[in-house]
């Protein structure tokens, strides 16, 4: 579904990824763990588009198409992804007016029909249900003044809207309590099928007991130092990142 | 003789009186600077005596003044001695700084020939700098205070003799303050005119404190401009301490251009005077310079202040920040003008803007005006005005934990000051401040025991 | 980045859609102004004495005003005599039913949108449209009349309402007030009247289109809104013009007067031809509206969506004389091409506990001046006066302008002024955002205008809303970076 190869991208002068090489297949997990400042959101950021960011070389290839020359909005209808670590906050863009927009143009994208605001409504309860999302939140701008974990749960909802392919959560458990964890790691595995795949980003084997990964990669310095099962999470719980650093040769 | 000088208007009055007296004012002066005189006039005349008909001084007319003056200028040095510490009686701060004199805006050779100050800074009267070092003063003269903008430096400028010349050299990081004082002392009603230049060099650093003083009861005006050029790198703090009788007009120009990665700091604090009227013009002109801007000013009587300034954003990435704030009492009349003016290529900047008023009777007027001009996208902007009564709930939080009203309202007054004084970064000048400005807020308004004059009245 | 600015820029060049002229026969006198002139028109529309010499004693004050120069706005002079000041449809004042109005008439009204026939009018809302400068058709008087509302043209209000006519006009903007309001009175051509007796609450809106038509006129209507004792109104106003190289002059005046606890609710959706991507043609839109909150605990609220005019110049205003009333002023006013914007509001503080909100939300693209200028001023004797101002403007692209000039003058120890102001661009993380959610980034930037504006169109009655957000939306379309 997703294929990195040798991704070098920077920012503001500075190169940040520094050959990245990752394949996310249908059906799979893959948690992408590392120290703050290793390149992570940046990795998520570049995937969806963010023009910030200058991919300098190598290739990523979604569903077989090549999506460099994809604008963010078509890589989002092409079915990708992403939980901001850092929701922006668009006052007076109602929630509801924000959300049918990006669902329609969605549906729109895959020659749909546009869904009526009857149905669209009906919609949005169902999945809002499924999240645990306070209804109150919809009815104010999108993101304004919501608090941390509601943010999160926020973009958990708007991934149950939208129904990605590739859905990449960038930090998603960070700032989330233990109830707020466990309801959007559900909403998360209960968006899961075979034909989808989910990247998290994470620092926490916490969101792991919930959401099991099939592979753990290491991102550090740019790179992809170390991929393995499920138990490298435990292991970096546990040891930390010196370790990993060390046996680098550092 | 006045009838007829009142009926022939301000502005050929000056004419002549200029006219008169040509010669003695250009006497000593070379022609560069004597040509500056002419266009001064001529942009004098077509602007006239500023009042409200002028936008910029709409809430300070001034054509009563002008028109009812007949004071005596001060052509020639008046040669006064000064006695420094009578100066310091009447609450001028006084602690360990480089101390530069003026009298009637003439800087007095005598009290400054013993002052030290630390190799290769320049302190001089401004005529002796045009004469030693000509194509410093000569490059700069005139280049920010521009005659074409303003009346009062078209005044200024046509009457420009003298004044205080300042050059600090660059990394030169001066640690004690210098501290100008510019005394007002005449036996007879006088109009001074005042012009300075202040040099800082690239990465040099200095404070420097404004302490305006009148010793006699008699009328004046005071028309006081100073150009200040700020290198590259340097950190340049101003402060000024208004404190003046309520017969005295002041007029204080500050014109500032800022170099790249320059910071500049100016507080203006208002004690007391007549009327009062502080213009200020900074250029942010190179990249990463930044200017925080403050002001506070305490009236009471009939008094008259308005501070006015012009921030201009001419290069990306630069901020500047205003203060300013008023406590009115009695009938005075309060004004604030804050431009901020981000030009089309000043791309990322960041510029704020904040002016509170608290009016204590009816009888007050503040008048606010804050401007907003931006001619760019990528800017971060706003600006904040308030006028009102002290905050009913703080007051009340304070009387529910046992305070008096009168008390709790002096602690609320007093705290809404203290937010301006808290970026005056020489320590000493804000605890002498603070207790200045506690002491002016209950009334206790610096009476000076041995000072002839009344201030109070 | 690159990519937001061209979108930006196609967004904003969108054209104008209601840039077209309608045939219909009208009805002019010569170009030029002078006394002869006024009198013509006075006579042309059968005037009591009272108004000749209301107009002739503005038009002998207008001679000896000179034409305000605002710092911020660029013009060219206007030729004053060059102006028609006279164009009425030659039909005019017979339609008694809609089969008499000239199709052409009815065929422009359709074009407009503007619900002129009779099965529309029962959209409720009762429509009172003026075409170059005379008032065309009213509906619903009837209905109206029943509850003893006045709701007519300004002429028919001078025939059959003379008293209430030389009572009330010029109280809140007198003759003498400004340049264009001296103008207007010297040769305003008609306009609506309203009028709400005591304890009635009107039962729809209220609504008046303008269109400019013929060529080479001015446009000078004039509206009087009075609403007595516990009453309530509110009021629409709409306007187009068609595309013209040369500019025309628009300026027109309206008074509102609230009695005790009557409350007026005033919208405009102004939406004049601009003039061409390169600032060529569009209409000059000099406007004097002042409402005077007469009465105690009375309410004077002014909306306004400007999007059109080559230069706008209006400041709807409010004098809070009686105890406790109320004003407020909600403004989007949205520039784009070499549009240039000068508008905001004053705020006269006179009785004792009176408030006032001002929000006004400035969007300036391509290379238009938006400005907010804005006065509020508080009385000595208005205690506890209380006035918040926010003033907003959002800039898309680097060649517009955002301006913003409060003037606040507090002579009152109890009062509590607030103002404040920010300048903001859209974050390109918050398209971002969007365009991850798989919206355009032209779609983006119009959800966000909209939401920018949110707060002032949300003070709009229903229908309007709509329109205003569209016009927006149009307005920006070829702008968006
Ligand atoms: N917009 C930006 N401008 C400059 N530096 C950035 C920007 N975004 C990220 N960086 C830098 O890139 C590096 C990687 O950041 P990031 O991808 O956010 O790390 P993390 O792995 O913690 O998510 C950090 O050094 C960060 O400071
Ligand atoms: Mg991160």
């Amino acid at each position: 579904m997703l294929v990195i190869k040798d991704l070098y991208a920077k920012v503001e002068g500075k190169d940040i990824l520094k050959g990245i090489n990752l394949t996310v297949n249908a059906g799979e997990v893959h948690a992408i763990m590392g120290p703050n400042g290793s390149g992570k959101s940046t990795l998520a950021n570049v995937l969806a588009g963010h023009t910030n960011f200058e991919v300098t070389h190598g290739s990523i290839t979604f569903n077989g198409k090549d999506i460099f020359d994809m604008s963010p909005d078509i890589r989002a209808k092409e079915g990708l992804f992403l939980s901001f670590q850092y929701p922006v906050e668009i006052p007076g863009v109602s929630m509801v007016n924000f959300l049918k927009t990006a669902v329609n143009e969605h549906r729109k994208y895959r020659n749909e029909k546009e869904l009526t605001a009857g149905d669209f409504l009906k919609l949005m309860r169902e999945k809002k249900a499924m999240v645990q999302i306070d209804s109150q939140l919809t009815n104010r701008s999108v993101n304004e003044g919501f608090s941390g974990g509601e943010k999160k749960k926020n973009e958990i909802f708007q991934m149950a809207m939208l129904e990605p392919t590739l859905a990449i959560l960038d930090e998603t458990d960070s700032g989330l309590d233990i109830d707020a964890l466990r309801i959007v790691s559900n909403g998360v595995n209960m968006l899961k099928t075979k034909d989808n795949a989910t990247i998290l980003v994470t620092h926490y084997q916490r969101l792991l007991d919930y959401i099991v990964p099939d592979f753990v990669h290491v991102l550090y310095e740019g790179r992809i130092v170390k991929s393995a099962g499920k138990e490298l999470a435990i292991e970096i719980e546990e040891k930390g990142y010196d370790w990993i650093k060390k046996e680098l040769g550092e | 003789m006045t009838e007829v000088l009142e009926k022939i208007g301000a502005v050929p009055r000056i004419s002549e009186i200029y006219g008169t007296n040509l010669t003695t004012i250009a006497d000593g002066l070379p022609g560069w600077m004597n040509h500056t005189r002419y266009p001064a006039l001529k942009a004098f005349q077509r602007m006239g005596i500023p009042g409200f008909r002028t936008e910029n001084y709409k809430y300070t007319d001034l054509t009563r003044l002008f028109e009812n003056e007949n004071f005596r200028r001060s052509f020639t040095p008046d040669n006064f001695e000064v006695n420094l510490s009578e100066v310091f009686s009447c609450d001028v701060p006084e602690f360990d700084t480089h101390l530069i004199l003026t009298v009637n805006g003439w800087y007095d050779e005598i009290s400054n020939k013993d002052t030290q100050y630390p190799e290769g800074v320049i302190v001089k009267s401004l005529r002796n700098a045009i004469k030693e070092n000509t194509e410093l003063v000569e490059k700069y003269y005139g280049k920010l205070a521009l005659s074409d903008e303003d009346p009062l430096i078209a005044l200024n400028t046509l009457f420009a003799q003298d004044g205080i010349f300042i050059y600090i050299p660059d990394n030169l990081h001066i640690s004690k303050p210098l501290q100008i004082i510019n005394v007002l002392r005449s036996d007879d009603d006088l109009y001074v005119t005042q012009r300075n230049m202040l040099i800082a060099g690239k990465n040099s650093q200095a404070k420097i404190m404004l302490c305006d003083h009148t010793l006699v009861p008699q009328q004046f005006i005071n028309n006081n401009i100073t150009e200040v050029q700020i290198g590259e790198e340097a950190v340049i703090d101003i402060y000024s301490i208004q404190n003046q009788h309520n017969k005295t007009a002041s007029f204080s120009g500050i014109y500032v251009h800022q170099e790249r990665s320059s910071e500049l700091v100016t507080n203006a604090i208002t004690l007391h005077g007549g009327i009062i009227r502080n213009n200020l013009k900074v250029l942010l002109d190179g990249e990463q310079a930044s200017a925080k801007i403050c002001g506070l000013a305490l009236s009471d009587k009939n008094q008259h202040v308005d501070n006015y300034t012009n921030i201009e954003h001419i290069k990306p990435n630069c901020q500047s920040n205003q203060l300013y704030k008023n406590i009115l009492d009695d009938n005075s009349t309060g004004g604030f003008t804050g431009r901020i003016h981000v030009l089309p290529y000043a791309a990322k900047t960041a510029a704020f803007q904040r002016n509170n008023n608290v009016l204590l009777t009816n009888a007050a007027k503040m008048n606010t005006k804050p401007q907003l001009v931006i001619d760019n996208d990528d800017v971060k902007c706003s600006h904040g005005a308030t006028v009102g009564r002290i905050n009913d709930e703080a007051l009340f939080y304070l009387q529910a934990r046992g305070i008096n009203e009168k008390e709790a309202r002096l602690m609320l007054m007093f705290a809404f000051a203290h937010e301006v004084l808290a970026e005056i970064k020489i320590e000493k000048l804000r605890d002498v401040i603070d207790q200045l400005v506690n002491k002016r807020l209950r009334g206790e308004v610096s009476k000076c025991h041995s000072c002839a004059l009344d201030c109070i009245r | 980045m690159e990519d937001q600015n061209k979108l930006i820029k196609e967004v904003t060049q969108r054209d104008y859609r209601f840039g077209f002229v309608s045939d219909i026969e009208t009805d002019t006198i010569v170009k030029g102004l002078n006394e002869e002139v006024i009198r013509i028109i006075s006579a042309k529309k059968d005037e009591p004495e009272f108004m000749l010499e209301f107009r002739l004693k503005a038009y002998r004050r207008w001679l000896t005003m000179k034409m305000p120069e605002w710092a911020q706005i660029k013009m060219p002079v206007i030729d004053y005599q060059e102006i028609i000041y006279y164009a009425a449809p030659t039909q005019q004042a017979k339609y008694e039913s809609l089969n008499e109005v000239d199709p052409e008439l009815l065929r422009t009204f359709e074009k407009l949108g503007i619900p002129l026939e009779e099965q529309k009018m029962l959209s409720g809302v009762a429509v009172d449209a003026v075409i170059d400068s005379v008032s065309v058709k009213t509906t619903f008087k009837e209905t109206l009349a029943e509850r003893g509302i006045i709701f007519c043209s300004f002429s028919d209000a001078v025939k059959h309402h003379p008293d209430l006519i030389q009572k009330y006009l010029g109280m809140a903007v007198p003759y003498n007030d400004n340049y264009f309001a001296a103008l207007n009175s010297a040769v305003f051509s008609d306009g609506s009247f309203v009028y709400i007796p005591k304890g009635t609450r009107c039962p729809m809106e209220l609504s008046t289109y303008f269109r400019i038509n013929a060529k080479n006129t001015g446009q000078f209507e004039r509206t009087l809104i009075i609403a007595d004792d516990d009453s309530y109104v509110s009021y629409l106003e709409g306007c187009t013009a068609p595309m013209r190289d040369e500019n025309q002059l628009h300026a027109a005046i309206v008074e509102i007067i609230a009695m005790d606890r009557a409350e007026v609710k005033y919208s405009t959706v102004q939406n004049w031809y601009p003039g061409d991507k390169n600032g060529k043609g569009g209409i000059f839109n000099f406007v004097t509206k002042r409402g005077i909150c007469k009465g105690v605990s009375s309410k004077i609220c002014w909306n306004q969506v400007e999007t059109g005019s080559a230069i706008t110049w209006k400041y709807p205003s409010c004098v809070l004389m009686g105890d406790n009333s109320i004003a407020e002023f909600n403004s989007v006013a949205l520039t784009n091409n070499y549009q240039q914007a000068d508008t905001g509001t004053k705020m006269i503080h006179i009785g004792k506990n009176t408030k006032s909100t001002i929000v006004s939300k400035g969007i300036s693209a391509g290379h238009s001046s938006n400005s907010y200028r804005g006065l509020v001023r508080v009385a000595p004797k208005a205690e506890n006066a209380r006035n918040y101002s926010q003033c907003d403007s959002l800039l898309l692209g680097d060649t517009c302008g955002a301006h913003t000039f409060p003037y606040i003058e507090v002579g009152n120890s109890s009062s509590i002024i607030e103002h404040e102001a920010t300048t903001s661009k859209i974050g390109e993380d918050q398209i971002f955002y969007c365009n991850q959610r798989g919206i355009s980034t032209e779609d983006a930037i119009g959800m966000i205008v909209n939401g920018y504006a949110r707060e002032v169109i949300n003070k709009l009655p229903m229908e309007f809303a709509v329109e205003a957000q569209k016009l927006l939306q149009i307005s920006l379309e070829g702008s968006v970076g």
